[in-house]
């Protein structure tokens, strides 16, 4: 882990490295209660878990700025709690209650926050990709510093809107980050099952958009690539593509009987969990010890324990406002 | 008050809106340099420049999803899809991001975006170029649907669409473009209102778009068989005016609808079935229906107007239902 080459180590390293630990973790052990509530019928629909890739979230969103947007995916519960959107909103949301994220209206594959300019998770795949587009172009035109991050997954890739996106936003030049999840699965596909290149990052280049492939296990490595992008974004030299190599240690969502990979291939990608390789290089650092780990670990199942019970307390919407926020103000017959 | 082309009234609001406020910018492919595949542009990139007279590579999709996010963004974006064939490529954001956003995340955003596309046959252009799909947009909740089939509305309803919070999708009739006429020079009217065409007693023919001004000849040519229908110009899809279609039913008593669209699962079915439940009493004979014929657009000149509601073929549903 980049770490080890690190030299300094001071009390912000630290409390930074903590906190990316604890955002991790967060994520982590969120997910793992939901994948409990589903089971118990509390949530419904799709449930697509983050759990594994956990670093690619929160390293990226280290170099963002509130003035930043977020695009996301389906598979947003990690890009969502490391923007800061509170828990108990999002636990809420997947319960399908009114004091959701979304009003009950998007579901875990649907979060949004204006006011953090989280733009949501788009479950059509590549859906997002122009949007955050023309997020960004908007930006360009209103002189604004702000840059655009948008996640998609390897699957994106095969879709048009990929192709087009990329083309128009190096085209004109726009502030976008492009975050590739390259998890190597698109549902039961493997990823060279659907393409004849599997290098994404080079695709990118085709397009004349500065790309790299990243170690998406290790968060500082996704940090540091993160900064040194959104650098170059916000230069205003055009869109930036990061391909972030991952795995999902969870099924494709919560209906998935895994047919397509082997529980060998699954367990040697646990080999390299980034919460417990980050775990190893604190404690080889001295920056973490069992006590403070506790803490972390104590402190994340409160917010976890908070999230269910904004979720348990909060009210449906009252059917009667059905038709609420089709149109702004009164509904459209 | 000024006569001028639906073409120019189109682009008159456009640069209206864009001179009014600097939000306000055009994206499309060869809206541009080339002057807009119907000519709708011509002039406005030489006024305005390249940042908001947008030319954009061949993206339907992309570019129209870009006109979303560029809303959420804060601007003011009009998207030009040459016409309505091509728009099928786009139907992923139109339907599943533009309609949808506002709800899906609780009215937190809101997607003040107005696309504008040709629509509809008549020109010999054949079965990739000629199709008349408002009625499928009209289906979805969440974007309105306007159809200027005059030139005054081409002007007044872009305006107005310019004011809409939500999205809107303006549909101009391929035909229309160089047809003249007064671009009155009112205040921008509201949304989802009908506008009658033409007072009558005897029949409402209830019509949009491209088949008005074939629906005002149909009813001249009954007036001299002495049969007054009263006409009227739904203008909006999305929302429907039913109110005033109810109203011309009370005194009328008998409607036919037209409109160049398919008849299978076609807007006018839509029409019709508002009618058996909100105005039933008022019938004194079945609503008719006057569609395009059920086939691919044909290319050959007499099979193409065979293919289209035709005057003569309004005459004859209203000669039938009387
Ligand atoms: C356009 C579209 N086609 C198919 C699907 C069904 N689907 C949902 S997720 C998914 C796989 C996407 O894989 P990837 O982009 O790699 O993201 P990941 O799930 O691995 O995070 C598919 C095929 C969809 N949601 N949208
Ligand atoms: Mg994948």
């Amino acid at each position: 882990m980049s770490i080890h080459r690190t030299a300094a180590k001071s009390s912000n390293e630290r409390e930074h490295a903590l906190s990316l630990l604890r955002q991790m973790l967060l994520i982590r052990r969120f997910e793992e209660k939901a994948a409990e509530l589903y089971s118990a019928g509390k949530i419904r629909g799709f449930l697509h878990l983050y759990i594994g890739e956990e670093a690619v979230a929160v390293g990226a969103m280290q170099a963002l700025t509130p003035e930043d947007a977020v695009v996301a995916t389906y598979r947003e519960h990690g890009q969502a709690l490391a923007r800061g959107l509170p828990a108990g909103k999002i636990m809420a949301e997947m319960y399908g209650k009114a004091n959701g994220c979304s009003r009950g209206r998007g579901g875990s594959m649907h979060l949004f926050d204006a006011g953090r300019r989280f733009f949501g998770g788009y479950a059509i795949v590549a859906g997002g990709l122009p949007v955050a587009v023309g997020l960004a172009l908007a930006d360009k035109m209103l002189e604004r510093q702000a840059v655009t991050a948008c996640f998609f997954g390897d699957g994106a890739v095969a879709e048009g809107e990929f192709h087009e996106s990329l083309n128009l936003a190096a085209l004109w030049r726009l502030p976008v980050l492009f975050l590739c999840e390259n998890n190597l699965y698109a549902m039961g596909t493997a990823l060279e099952r659907s393409e004849s290149q599997t290098d994404i990052h080079l695709k990118a280049q085709n397009y004349n958009i500065a790309a790299e492939a990243v170690d998406g296990m290790d968060v500082l490595a996704v940090e540091a690539a993160t900064q040194r992008a959104v650098a170059q974004v916000r230069r205003g030299d055009g869109p930036y593509f990061l391909e972030l190599r991952t795995y999902r240690y969870r099924a494709h969502s919560m209906s998935d009987p895994e047919l397509y990979r082997s529980k060998e291939e699954v367990a040697q990608w646990r080999g390299r969990d980034p919460i417990a390789l980050f775990d190893a290089c604190l404690r080889g650092r001295d920056m973490l010890d069992d006590a403070a780990m506790k803490a972390i670990e104590t402190d994340v199942a409160n917010d976890v324990d908070w999230a269910v019970a904004e979720a348990e307390k909060g009210a449906w919407e009252p059917v009667a406002d059905l038709e609420r926020d089709v149109y702004a103000g009164a509904a459209a017959a | 008050m000024a006569k001028m082309t639906y073409r120019e009234a189109v682009r008159d609001a456009m640069r209206e809106a864009m001179r009014a406020d600097p939000l306000v910018f055009l994206m499309g492919e060869d809206v541009g340099k080339y002057g807009g595949a119907f000519a709708v542009s011509h002039g406005l990139l030489e006024e305005f420049g390249p940042q908001r007279i947008r030319d954009t590579p061949l993206s339907e999709s992309t570019f129209v999803g870009a006109g979303i996010g560029a809303a959420l963004g804060g601007m003011r974006p009009i998207v030009e899809i040459m016409t309505i064939n091509f728009s099928l490529l786009a139907l992923d954001q139109i339907v599943n991001n533009a309609a949808t956003l506002r709800h899906m995340s609780g009215g937190q955003l809101g997607v003040p975006l107005v696309i504008r596309m040709a629509t509809g046959g008549g020109r010999q252009l054949a079965a990739q170029h000629s199709h008349s799909l408002e009625g499928w947009y009209a289906h979805i909740p969440g974007i309105k649907v306007a159809t200027p089939a005059t030139v005054a509305d081409a002007r007044g309803l872009l305006l107005a669409a310019l004011q809409e919070p939500d999205p809107v999708i303006l549909f101009e009739h391929a035909t229309l473009y160089s047809q003249e006429g007064e671009s009155e020079d009112e205040t921008p009217m509201q949304f989802g209102r009908a506008a009658l065409r033409r007072p009558g007693k005897d029949v409402s023919l209830i019509t949009y778009g491209g088949a008005l001004g074939k629906t005002m000849n149909a009813a001249t040519q009954l007036a001299e068989q002495g049969v007054e229908a009263e006409v009227i110009d739904l203008r909006s899809l999305r929302p429907l005016d039913t109110e005033t279609i109810f109203a011309s039913l009370a005194h009328t008593h008998r409607a036919v609808i037209i409109e160049e669209a398919w008849k299978s699962g076609g807007f006018a079915a839509e029409v019709s079935a508002r009618i058996m439940e909100g105005a039933f009493d008022a019938l004194d004979a079945p609503v008719a229906r006057v569609c395009g014929a059920e086939v691919p657009m044909p290319y050959a000149q007499p099979l193409e107007r065979a293919a289209l509601p035709q005057p003569e073929d309004i005459v004859k549903a209203v000669q039938e239902l009387i």
